[in-house]
C-alpha cells in the first residue's frame, strides 16, 4: 500500500446514504451506531476487513457519523456504539492493513483515529452527547480502544465475549489508539493488572472485566436489549441537549482538486511540490455576522463552513501530499467581520449550533496543532487574523508580519486583532489556550493582552507584544521569507516532526496530549522497528502462521 | 505391559497418569469431581439415571483389550484418567520446532494458545450431551438406548480428559476454566457452549444419528489433529480419546443406514416405486429419503461451520507452534513446515464459487474440511450401497460446501445445494426443499414412540446386524429402574 504517485487521493467526505460500514439511526434521543463493515469495503487493495477491523475508511465514517450527531440531530443525548456482527464488536485495525501501510499511513491513520476517539470524548464533555458502548462481542485491540472512548461500557457476558489489547503479544506493537493511556488514565485500571491485561491476548471476559474496570457492567444475553435501553436512558438524563430543535444538514463541500491548489468556498490551497510548500489561505466572511443565533443556524455560517473545509484541506495535506513539508499559512479578507462573527459565537454560550461552531472551531485548530508539518504564519496586509482566525497565527512554529504597506497597495495594513475567545474558547490537547501556552513563562503579558483585546495591532505592536515572531517591511519582507522557507525544507522531515512536536505543547499535560505525544514517540518508533516491521517482524508475518524472530536486545 | 498401560483402579478416579503420586492434581481433579456429578445428574440422560445400563467402560490402554463390558447405574460410572502409551523418544513432528523432542509441559509461550485449543475442545464434551439428554424417552429400542447412553458417558470422560490437561498444566486458569465448563449449557442464552453446532437442539433419533455421524466426525478429525500435537499429553490423551469415538462414529452411520433400510424394505413391501411420494411413504411409518436428505443438508452444513474461517491466522499459528498438526500428519509425505506450499481454497469472488491458491499454512481450516467431506462421502456411500441393493432409485449426496453457510466464506451467500449462487429471494423461495421444515419436525416427533421390549424395535428402523458384545437379539442392555 505504499501510494504510488498516481494513486487516488483519499477523500474524507462522505454521508450516511454512502456508508459501508456504519449504519447510523436515530429513534428520539438515542441514536444508533452500528458497525458491520463490509470486509469488500477496504480503502485499498489487499486485504479483507474481516471480524469487524477497520482502515481509515471505516474511521472517515464514524467520523462523519459524529459530526452529523452534533450538527443535524440536536436532540440526541446518548450515541449507542454496537456491532451489527454477530459474536464480535470490533476486532480493531486490520493488521493486513498495517502491515502492507507505509510508515507514513499508519502514522497518520493512528493520528486520524486518536483524533476520532477524542471527538467522541469531546462530544460527551462539551455537547451533552453521552456514549454508550454496547460491546456485544469480542472487542480486541483497536475495538476496546473504540469502547473505551464512551462514557459507559456494557460487555455481553455471555462467557465467550471479552475485551482485549492483543497487540503486544500477538503483533508486538501498542494499542496505537491510546489504549494503554485510556486503560490506567480514563478507566483507571491498576496498573499490574493493566500490565496483565496487555499482555494476555485473549484478553478477559464477563465478571472479571468488571472488576478489573475494564467495562461497567457485565450483562447476561437475556438483559442484554433491556440493559442498554436503561443505561441509555440513565446517561440521556445527564445530557444538557435541547429537547427540541431542528437540526442544520451539512451538504457536501464546494471542493475542486488540480494538480496545484485544492480550492474550496472559503479556503485555498496552493501547492508548491518544488519547494516542499503548501500555502493555505483562509478568506474571511463575505458579509456581516448574522444579527441573531436563530439566523446564524445554516450550514453556510461562515465560522461552520469555513472550519469544515479547513478541517478537509488539513486532513488532504496530510494523506495525499506527505513532501509538503512546511504550510504557509495565510488570510485575507475583513477582519471587523471576523470579529463581528466572534462577538456572536461568544454572545450566546446556551445556544446548541454556536457552542457546536465553537467546539468544531476548537478541534480542527487542535487538528493543526497536531499536523506534523512545519506551520509559519504570515501576516500580510489585507489579511484578517482576528479574534478565532489569529489562532491560526497562535497555532503556527513562528509567526511574519509585514510592516506598512507596499508602495501602491491599498489594502488595510497587516495586523492582528484578539477576540475573547482567543482565551480559553479553543484550547490545545494540553488544557491550555495557544496564547497561554505562547506566554508560558510570560503570563504578564497574558494579563496585558487581555487589556487590548478589540484593539487592532499592527505588525510593529504585535512583535512589541511578543504575538509575532518578527515583523519585516517591504524592503526585507521578500527576502527574509524565502531565506526561513528554504531553510526549513532543508532540515531533516524527522528531526522538524520531533522538534515541533515537543515545541508547541508547553507545560500541563492532558490525557489527551499523553496519548498524541505517547504515541508519537513510543508507537511510532515501534512502527519502525525490526522487531515489528522487518522481515521476521510480527506485523509483517501476522496471518502467516509463522513465528516472529525478534532481536532480544532492549534499547 | 508397556509401561503407562497399567491402570489404577482402585482410587475414586482409575487412571494411568500416576494421580496417586500427584497430590496438586488429585486435590484439583477431586475438588472438581462433586461438580461434574452434579452437573451429569441434572443435565445428563433424563429420566434413566437409576437404570442399570450395559456399558463398556475404560479399564486399560491397550489397543488389544481395553475395555469391559457390565451394568452400571450412569452416575456410577468410572469416568477415568487415561493417556495412549508414551512413545519413547517421541519428537514433534511439524511447523518450526518440527525434530525437536516432543514438549512433556506446556511452552510458556504457547500457554494461551495451547489452553484455548483444550477449552474449545472441551467444550464439545459436555455440549453434546446436553443436547440428548431427552432421547432416552423415545428411544426406538434398548440397543439404541445403551448405545446413546455409551456415547453420553465417554462425552463425559473426553470433558474429564480434557480437564485433567487444563488442571495438570495450567496452573489456576485452567482450574477456572474447568469449572466454566461445568456451567455452560447447550442452548442457553445466557451461557451457551462455545460453538454453535452445539447450541442446536438434537430433538429426535434422526437428528442423533446425523448429529454422531457428521459432527462427531467433526470432533473426530479435531482429535486427529491434535493427537499429532508436539505436546505430548495432549497427544496421547486425543489417541485415546480416538478410540472410543470410533464407536460414535459407528452408532451414526448404521443408525442412518438402519432408517433407510427401513424405508426401503417398506416401500417395496407396499410396491412404492417414487421414493418422493412423501406422503404415501410417511403414511408406512417410516422416514421418507427425501427428510434423511435433508437432514444430512443440515447437519453438515452446520458441522462445516465448526471448521472456522477458510483462511485462518489461529490455524496457522497452532501448526507452525506444533501444537495441532493436519489430519494423519505422520503419514503425510512433504516438508511438514508449509512454508512454501500453496493449498486451494473455494473463495467466494463477485458473485462466483472460485477456487484460489493461498498459502498453505493459512488454509489449514480448509484442508481439515477436505479431509472430514471425503470421510463423510465414504460414509454417504455406504448409505446408498443399501438403496442400491433395494432397486430403490434415489441417493443421497452431500450438498455443496457452500450452502447454508455461518461461518467463513460463505457465511451469508446464498447457495443451493448444488453450488449455484442465487439472489436470497429465491433460495429462501426453495429452501423448505433443502432442509427440515417445522412440519418434517412434527411428522419425526409423532414417529418417535419409544420400544423398551428387548429385542424389538420402532417401525421405522431396521434392527442391527449384531448385538453389541457379541450379545443375542432379545438381550435386556438397559434395566430400567422404572419397570
Amino acid at each position: 500500500m505504499d501510494q504510488a504517485a498516481d494513486a487516488p487521493h483519499i477523500t474524507f467526505e462522505t454521508e450516511p446514504a454512502r456508508y459501508r460500514h456504519w449504519r447510523l439511526s436515530v429513534s428520539g434521543e438515542v441514536a444508533t451506531l452500528t458497525l458491520d463493515v463490509d470486509p469488500q469495503g477496504g480503502l485499498f487493495l489487499g486485504y479483507e476487513l474481516k471480524l469487524n477491523s477497520y482502515d481509515l475508511g471505516v474511521d472517515i465514517e464514524l467520523a462523519d457519523a459524529l459530526q452529523r450527531l452534533r450538527f443535524e440531530h440536536p436532540t440526541v443525548r446518548v450515541a449507542v456504539l454496537r456491532s451489527g456482527k454477530e459474536g464480535v464488536f470490533c476486532a480493531g485495525a486490520n493488521i493486513r492493513m498495517l502491515g502492507r501501510a507505509s510508515h507514513g499511513h499508519k502514522v497518520n491513520f493512528c493520528k486520524f483515529t486518536n483524533e476520532t476517539r477524542c471527538a467522541i470524548e469531546d462530544a460527551s464533555e462539551n455537547s451533552g452527547i453521552k456514549f454508550l458502548a454496547a460491546v456485544n462481542g469480542t472487542a480486541a485491540g483497536g475495538g476496546y480502544e473504540l469502547a473505551v472512548a464512551a462514557d459507559r461500557i456494557l460487555l455481553i457476558d455471555d462467557r465467550r465475549s471479552a475485551v482485549s489489547l492483543p497487540e503486544t503479544a500477538l503483533l508486538a506493537v501498542l494499542p496505537g489508539t491510546g489504549g494503554l493511556t485510556r486503560v490506567t488514565d480514563k478507566r483507571k485500571v491498576r496498573r499490574d493488572l493493566a500490565d496483565l491485561f496487555c499482555s494476555t491476548e485473549e484478553g478477559v471476559r464477563g465478571r472479571r472485566a468488571v472488576e478489573w474496570r475494564l467495562v461497567d457492567e457485565a450483562v447476561p444475553p437475556s438483559r442484554w436489549e433491556e440493559r442498554i435501553a436503561a443505561a441509555a436512558a440513565e446517561l440521556a438524563a445527564t445530557s444538557d441537549r435541547p429537547r427540541q430543535a431542528e437540526g442544520v444538514a451539512l451538504p457536501p463541500l464546494a471542493k475542486s482538486r488540480g494538480p496545484d491548489a485544492i480550492v474550496y468556498r472559503h479556503v485555498r490551497v496552493a501547492l508548491d511540490r518544488p519547494a516542499g510548500r503548501a500555502t493555505i489561505t483562509v478568506l474571511g466572511p463575505e458579509a456581516d455576522a448574522p444579527a441573531t443565533p436563530e439566523a446564524a443556524r445554516t450550514a453556510g455560517f461562515w465560522p461552520l463552513a469555513m472550519a469544515r473545509e479547513l478541517d478537509d484541506a488539513l486532513l488532504d495535506l496530510r494523506f495525499n501530499e506527505p513532501r509538503l513539508g512546511v504550510l504557509v499559512l495565510r488570510s485575507e479578507g475583513d477582519a471587523a467581520r471576523v470579529l463581528a462573527h466572534d462577538a456572536l459565537l461568544a454572545a450566546h454560550p446556551g445556544d446548541w449550533f454556536l457552542r457546536e461552531v465553537r467546539h468544531l472551531l476548537k478541534r480542527v485548530f487542535k487538528r493543526l496543532d497536531l499536523t506534523s508539518r512545519s506551520l509559519f504564519a504570515v501576516i500580510e496586509p489585507g489579511s484578517c487574523f482576528a479574534g478565532s482566525l489569529a489562532e491560526l497565527v497562535f497555532a503556527a512554529d513562528r509567526q511574519y508580519a509585514f510592516i506598512g504597506r507596499p508602495a501602491g497597495d491599498n489594502r488595510p495594513p497587516a495586523g492582528l486583532v484578539l477576540s475573547a475567545l482567543n482565551f480559553g474558547a479553543y484550547p490545545m490537547a494540553n488544557g491550555l489556550s495557544r496564547l497561554a501556552a505562547r506566554f508560558w513563562g510570560e503570563p504578564w503579558r497574558l494579563d496585558a493582552l487581555r487589556a487590548r483585546i478589540g484593539e487592532s495591532l499592527p505588525a510593529e505592536a504585535a512583535e512589541e507584544a511578543g504575538l509575532v515572531t518578527a515583523a519585516y517591511d517591504e524592503a526585507d519582507w521578500d527576502e527574509e521569507l524565502r531565506l526561513v522557507l528554504e531553510e526549513r525544507a532543508s532540515f531533516s522531515p524527522d528531526a522538524l516532526t520531533g522538534m515541533e512536536a515537543n515545541l508547541r505543547f508547553v507545560g500541563p499535560e492532558t490525557m489527551e496530549s499523553r496519548i498524541f505525544g505517547r504515541l508519537s514517540a513510543w508507537q511510532n518508533w515501534i512502527f519502525q522497528r525490526p522487531n515489528a516491521v522487518g522481515e521476521k517482524g510480527a506485523l509483517k508475518l501476522y496471518g502467516t502462521g509463522v513465528q516472529p524472530e525478534f532481536d532480544r536486545e532492549r534499547v | 505391559m508397556p509401561d503407562g498401560m497399567l491402570v489404577d483402579y482402585d482410587g475414586l478416579i482409575p487412571n494411568n497418569v500416576g494421580l496417586n503420586q500427584d497430590a496438586r492434581l488429585r486435590k484439583a481433579l477431586e475438588t472438581w469431581h462433586p461438580g461434574y456429578i452434579d452437573w451429569w445428574k441434572e443435565m445428563g440422560p433424563e429420566g434413566f439415571q437409576e437404570s442399570l445400563v450395559y456399558l463398556r467402560t475404560a479399564v486399560s490402554v491397550d489397543p488389544k483389550g481395553w475395555a469391559r463390558f457390565g451394568y452400571v447405574k450412569m452416575p456410577e460410572y468410572r469416568w477415568g484418567i487415561l493417556l495412549a502409551p508414551a512413545v519413547e523418544g517421541r519428537r514433534i513432528g511439524f511447523g518450526q520446532h518440527k525434530g525437536e523432542p516432543a514438549w512433556q509441559e506446556v511452552p510458556g509461550e504457547y500457554r494461551a494458545m495451547l489452553r484455548r485449543l483444550i477449552v474449545i475442545q472441551g467444550d464439545t464434551e459436555p455440549a453434546s450431551v446436553e443436547q440428548q439428554r431427552h432421547l432416552g424417552k423415545t428411544a426406538p429400542s434398548l440397543y439404541d438406548m445403551r448405545n446413546l447412553f455409551q456415547v453420553n458417558v465417554e462425552e463425559g470422560r473426553h470433558l474429564w480428559a480434557m480437564v485433567y490437561l487444563l488442571q495438570k498444566y495450567f496452573g489456576k486458569d485452567g482450574r477456572e476454566e474447568a469449572e466454566e465448563l461445568l456451567r455452560r449449557r447447550s442452548g442457553s442464552r445466557d451461557a451457551p457452549r462455545m460453538l454453535g453446532a452445539f447450541n442446536e437442539a438434537t430433538p429426535d433419533w434422526l437428528s442423533f444419528f446425523m448429529f454422531t455421524f457428521f459432527t462427531d466426525r467433526d470432533g473426530k478429525m479435531q482429535l486427529e489433529a491434535l493427537a499429532q500435537s508436539g505436546f505430548d499429553p495432549l497427544s496421547r490423551t486425543c489417541r485415546f480419546m480416538l478410540t472410543e469415538e470410533a464407536h460414535h462414529m459407528f452408532v451414526g452411520e448404521t443408525g442412518v443406514q438402519r432408517i433407510v433400510e427401513r424405508t426401503a424394505q417398506a416401500m417395496n413391501a407396499a410396491g412404492i416405486e417414487d421414493p418422493t411420494d412423501v406422503e404415501r411413504v410417511r403414511a408406512l411409518g417410516v422416514i421418507d429419503l427425501p427428510l434423511v436428505q435433508k437432514k444430512i443438508n443440515l447437519h453438515f452444513s452446520l458441522t462445516l461451520d465448526l471448521f472456522g474461517n477458510e483462511v485462518s491466522t489461529n490455524a496457522a499459528n497452532a501448526y507452525n507452534a506444533g501444537l495441532k498438526g493436519r489430519y494423519r500428519e505422520d503419514k503425510i509425505d512433504d516438508d511438514h513446515r508449509l512454508l512454501d506450499s500453496t493449498y486451494p481454497v473455494l473463495r467466494l469472488k463477485e458473485g462466483r464459487i472460485v477456487e484460489e491458491q493461498v498459502p498453505a499454512l493459512s488454509a489449514l481450516n480448509m484442508r481439515l474440511r477436505d479431509d472430514y467431506v471425503a470421510d463423510c462421502r465414504a460414509g454417504v456411500e455406504r448409505w446408498n450401497r443399501v438403496l442400491e441393493k433395494a432397486n430403490i432409485p434415489f441417493r443421497l449426496t452431500l450438498p455443496h460446501v457452500a450452502f447454508n453457510r455461518r461461518i467463513g466464506e460463505f457465511a451469508g451467500a446464498h447457495v443451493t445445494p448444488e453450488g449455484e449462487v442465487v439472489d436470497a429471494a429465491s433460495w429462501a423461495a426453495r429452501c423448505g426443499s433443502w432442509l427440515p421444515s417445522a412440519e418434517d419436525g412434527m411428522f419425526l416427533e409423532g414417529l418417535m414412540r419409544p420400544e423398551y421390549a428387548p429385542g424389538r424395535y420402532a417401525g421405522w428402523i431396521a434392527p442391527p446386524k449384531v448385538g453389541i458384545d457379541g450379545k443375542p437379539g432379545e438381550f435386556e442392555y438397559v434395566k430400567l429402574h422404572m419397570a
